[in-house]
Parts: C-alpha cells; sequence; structure tokens
C-alpha cells in the first residue's frame, strides 16, 4: 500500500516538475511576450498543479493529515494564474507592444483601432 | 478607451472570497499554527487590494463604508482594552486567561483572551495598510 502510494506521489511530483522545467524552456526559446506568457501562464499552472497534488497525497497517504489547504492553494492557482497571463498579455498589446513577424492573423488590430477612432469622435463632439 | 475589465472583475469577486475566509482561517490559527493577527490582517489587506485594484476607490469605499482610521483606533482599543483588564482581577498587567468550553457546533474548545488581542492587531493592521494605499491612491 505504502509502495503504491509512494509511486502515486512520486509520478505527479515528476509530472509537475517536467512540466515547470517545459515553461522555464518555452519562456526562454519562444519569439515574443504573447508566446511566452502562453507557455508561462499554462504549463506553469500545470506543473505547480502536480507538484501540490504530490505533496498533497504524501501528506494524506503517508502521514495521515488530510491538508485541505493544499486543495485550496490548487483551486486558486488554477483560478488565478490564466487571468494572470491574460492581464499581462493584454497590457502588452494595449502598450504596443509588437508581435512575432512569424504572425499572420491579428483580429484584434481592427477592434482596437475602430474602439479608438470612436473615442475620438466622442471627445471632438464633446469639444 | 474606456477598458473592459469583465474577466479580471468576475475573477475578483470569486477569488476575494477565497483569500477573505483563508485569511479569518490564518486569523483563528494562530494560536497553535503558523499565522495570527498580523498575517491575517495583511492577507485582509490584501483582499481588499484585489478589490481596488479590479473596481476604482469610490465603488469599494461605497461598498465598505468604514473611516479605516476609526478602525485602528478600535484595534488599539482593544487590545489595550485586553491588557489592562487583568488589572481588574488582581493579577498583573498582560496576563492572559484561557479556558476550556464546550461550545454548540464546535464540540470542546479553548477559548483565551490573547484572541482579543489578536483581533486587536488584525483591526490596527488591516485600517493601518488601507489608510495608507486609500491615501496614496486617491486623487488629492
Amino acid at each position: 500500500m505504502i509502495v503504491l502510494a509512494n509511486i502515486l506521489i512520486v509520478a505527479t511530483i515528476i509530472v509537475g516538475v517536467v512540466f515547470t522545467i517545459v515553461t522555464s524552456i518555452g519562456v526562454l526559446r519562444l519569439p515574443d511576450v504573447y508566446t511566452r506568457a502562453h507557455a508561462a501562464s499554462k504549463s506553469s499552472t500545470l506543473g505547480v498543479l502536480g507538484i501540490l497534488l504530490g505533496v498533497f497525497f504524501h501528506f494524506w497517504l503517508n502521514e495521515g493529515h488530510f491538508s485541505i489547504q493544499i486543495l485550496l492553494g490548487i483551486l486558486f492557482l488554477f483560478i488565478t494564474s490564466p487571468i494572470g497571463g491574460h492581464l499581462m498579455s493584454r497590457a502588452a498589446y494595449m502598450s504596443g507592444v509588437k508581435p512575432t513577424e512569424l504572425t499572420v492573423k491579428d483580429d484584434l488590430a481592427e477592434v482596437v483601432k475602430k474602439a479608438k477612432q470612436s473615442k475620438a469622435v466622442t471627445s471632438q463632439k464633446e469639444q | 478607451m474606456k477598458t473592459n475589465d469583465v474577466i479580471l472583475q468576475t475573477t475578483t469577486k470569486v477569488v476575494f472570497f477565497i483569500i477573505f475566509l483563508f485569511s479569518i482561517h490564518i486569523f483563528f490559527a494562530g494560536h497553535f499554527a503558523p499565522g495570527g493577527g498580523f498575517v491575517g490582517g495583511l492577507l485582509t489587506t490584501g483582499a481588499l487590494l484585489l478589490l481596488l485594484l479590479a473596481f476604482d476607490l469610490k465603488t469599494v469605499q461605497k461598498a465598505l463604508p468604514f473611516n479605516f482610521i476609526i478602525v485602528i483606533g478600535i484595534g488599539l482599543l482593544l487590545s489595550l482594552g485586553t491588557a489592562a483588564g487583568s488589572i481588574f482581577f488582581n493579577v498583573p498587567f498582560f496576563t492572559h486567561a484561557f479556558d476550556h468550553f464546550t461550545l454548540p457546533l464546535f464540540g470542546e474548545t479553548e477559548l483565551h483572551t490573547a484572541m482579543i488581542f489578536d483581533a486587536g492587531v488584525y483591526l490596527v493592521v488591516v485600517g493601518s495598510a488601507l489608510t495608507m494605499i486609500q491615501t496614496i491612491g486617491g486623487d488629492a
């Protein structure tokens, strides 16, 4: 039983660590802010999730301590980490960071342009 | 351009309660586990700061109509009152008392006056941090 529990723990922690390493390689090698935010917010969430699950299983199955705080931490990370990525890439886009040369389609550019035009019109009317 | 904060505001509405409940847990756990008034107060401040980031200053002030300077005063009074209360029982200043009680829902619980002192610390931390943030953040 202990062997089975340890296999589960080691497996989840290894998955978590591998995903975290993949995250850092992605942040180093990808070409621009948006692809890096993609790597950092997605796979690091899963990586930390794996490590936390491993810790949770260790304390639950080997030490007999059911830690609700770790589960809460997993839930919290799952909610907040993608939001962080979203807000960072959005802030980067709005402050004019250019995407990489390889980009073929930028749908957001038209929307932002339209919004800026309509704002210019309304401010002219107010004046 | 009018900013579109739907994602941030919706997440804040959920995440605020997680952080706030966790801060209360940290506050009550302080006697037997890591935590206490200071960390609990800082976590509550963090939760309120998230509200301030997602919504603007006026909305939060409308939702929480406290004058946080008065919150500091209440906290100091609580701490000083707990410390001074021991004088009336002919024991030195700052002597704490505790006992075991059987409460409904909680079972046997250890209640002690150090918790009231901690509540004072909690209120002082929340009050002073939010006073600083609101003073710096507001348009003077």
